[in-house]
């Protein structure tokens, strides 16, 4: 279970991420996108998903993230992200609820390259009972 | 001109195990009820399923062809409904559509369908596209 004191904590990411080619090439290669100058939309999930389960997992927050599924998923981008870019991160806890046992949460994942923001997610993710 | 009531011509993907794997690998989601099938089964799933994650790529692209380019889209929304279910050895179906919402000064608002044997797999499924159509 999520510890629900920990509703509205923002955490700030350890380390710096160096944006590739290779793996931007790699998740348009997926989906068929031929243009690789920028990321495809959905490319950050490879970011914050991890970044998600680091911080969702600590024995202080308690998540069960192998009974995990994605409720729905929402991105706001401010600019597209290229290869090269050095990201900065930040995972807030905004919302959690338990809806017949299913425990649901909402984390929010902002990206950052110095002080622009870069984009802004949304994950809501159901712990299944 | 675009109007609000237009619709995109669908487009259909097509989904198997390996691109599964493809796409855990690209997208570092390795969880198993992806790829094993015992394994999905065992956590009460009906087979291997899709990320929805994978779904909603897919649909990023029918988009961003639309919209002139990944760069193009800057908002981008769905909630997964249904799984996309992906039995060994066979290819399945993601059928893709859009019609247009809104159109503002900034841009277009799509609402997007999509489907998978015919079950209705994304819902609330909306992106906001700068106009390089």
């Amino acid at each position: 279970m999520l510890n629900p004191d920990s509703v509205g904590r923002t955490f700030a990411g350890v380390d710096v991420i160096t944006v590739t080619q290779e793996e931007i090439n790699s998740f348009a290669a997926v989906i068929g996108e031929k243009n690789t100058s920028v990321a495809p939309p959905t490319f950050s999930i490879r970011i914050s998903l991890r970044e998600f389960e680091s911080i969702l997992t600590k024995p202080e927050i308690g998540l069960n993230w192998t009974r995990l599924v994605h409720g729905d998923q929402k991105f706001e981008l401010f600019r597209p992200i290229v290869a090269g870019d050095s990201l900065t991160t930040s995972a807030t806890i905004e919302n959690y609820k338990i809806a017949a046992g299913n425990e649901i949460v909402t984390v929010r994942s902002d990206l950052f390259s110095g002080a622009e923001k870069v984009l802004s997610s949304w994950s809501t993710l159901v712990v299944r009972a | 001109m675009i109007e609000v009531g237009a619709t995109i011509p669908s487009h259909q993907f097509d989904i198997n195990r390996a691109l599964l794997k493809q796409y855990a690998d690209a997208s570092g989601d390795q969880n198993p009820i992806h790829q094993d099938e015992a394994f999905a089964k065992s956590v009460g799933l009906p087979d291997v399923i899709a990320h929805g994650m994978l779904t909603m790529a897919l649909a990023g692209k029918y988009i961003s062809d639309w919209a002139g380019g990944p760069q193009n889209v800057k908002e981008f929304s769905a909630r997964f409904t249904k799984p996309v279910i992906v039995p060994e050895g066979k290819s399945v179906d993601l059928t893709v559509s859009a019609t247009v919402i809104e159109v503002t000064g900034a841009g277009v608002r799509l609402e997007i369908s999509a489907t998978s044997a015919g079950v209705k797999v994304l819902g609330m499924a909306k992106a906001f596209v700068e106009q390089g159509n």
